[in-house]
């Protein structure tokens, strides 16, 4: 009683918790690393593979190594969490949305 | 107002659940404080997507990264997660020796994380792709960099918890920066899933 109430606000995990994500983590790194090393896939394939699972890798390290879930005393945790995803999607989508294209007006030569 | 007094006095009532709250609120409050380092991370990666291929003639990403060496920081980064849970198990347990054992490994290899990245910077530095090459370069260091000052701030921090531990035991306060730490190093783990794809995976396929 005393331990689980000396650290509320973000769980504990266990060995187990740990090893899975630690495999977890091995593959969805090698994976992708082996793709782009042996270079017999298309870009595309490559590209949204290695983006899949890198957000896959991120949600296994916050529910394995963070304890990220869904329970009471961790719900605000996750709506800040949420909210910054929100934040940082909007941050990174609008920047990259705007500064291309005002390369593509200002600089075409670059995008032919 | 009376109702907001009578709850919170009858919050800290038991010294115990006081210490709970307080423990609880500082974990949450680092939280926080990690949400706004990630909106800082969010930035800079946002600036190394619009810079990337604003190479001014030098290097691309394609030229420069070596994808093994990489892997292998990878790794240390990853394994230095692991220690660090087996550190909070062992504190959770309430034995002292194994948490500042694995807190040293975890230590060792986050030193060693940072060694070989000092080692990329100074290969590339020395061959002429230094930040001030290109804007692409000049966000590379910038991005990079950040994160490896962030684990640096971490490995300074772990020496003084390990201190901290070491010389007053797995006390509340103690038990509660522990947390936090371990917080900011899965965090920095996170951000350099992030880092790995899309800076040297998607660098070296496009």
């Amino acid at each position: 009683m005393s331990h689980a109430s000396t650290d509320a606000g973000a769980g504990h995990g266990s060995y187990s918790a740990y090893a899975i994500g630690f495999v977890l983590s091995v593959i969805l790194t090698v994976i992708p690393f082996g793709m782009v090393m042996s270079g017999d896939f298309s870009r595309q394939t490559a590209l949204v593979t290695m983006l899949t699972m890198g957000v896959v890798q991120v949600v296994v390290h916050l529910v394995c190594f963070l304890h990220m879930n869904t329970a009471s005393e961790g719900r605000w945790n996750l709506l800040a969490f949420l909210f910054t995803v929100l934040i940082i999607i909007m941050l990174v989508g609008l920047a990259i949305w705007i500064m291309v294209n005002a390369d593509m007006l200002m600089m075409p030569w670059m995008f032919k | 107002m009376s109702t907001d007094v009578m709850s919170s006095h009858h919050a800290a009532g038991h010294d115990h659940e006081h210490d709970h709250d307080s423990g609880g609120n500082t974990v949450f409050g680092f939280w926080l404080y990690l949400m706004t380092d990630c909106v800082l991370f969010a930035c800079v990666f946002a600036t190394y997507a619009v810079l990337v291929n604003h190479t001014a003639g030098g290097p691309s990403g394609k030229e420069i990264f070596e994808l093994p060496y990489v892997l292998g920081e990878t790794f240390l980064l990853l394994i230095s997660s692991c220690t660090y849970g087996f550190s909070m198990l062992a504190a959770h347990r309430g034995s002292k020796s194994q948490a500042l054992g694995w807190l040293g490994a975890t230590f060792l290899l986050g030193a060693g994380f940072i060694g070989m990245e000092i080692n990329e910077f100074h290969h590339l530095i020395v061959e002429g792709f230094g930040p001030d090459r290109s804007a692409f370069l000049s966000s590379f260091f910038t991005l990079v960099g950040m994160h490896g000052l962030h684990v640096t701030a971490g490995l300074v921090w772990m020496l003084v918890l390990m201190a901290q531990i070491k010389t007053r035991g797995l006390t509340p306060q103690n038990n509660t920066r522990l947390m936090c730490l371990s917080l900011f190093w899965h965090f920095l783990d996170i951000v350099w899933i992030c880092v790995f794809t899309i800076v040297y995976l998607m660098g070296v396929a496009a």
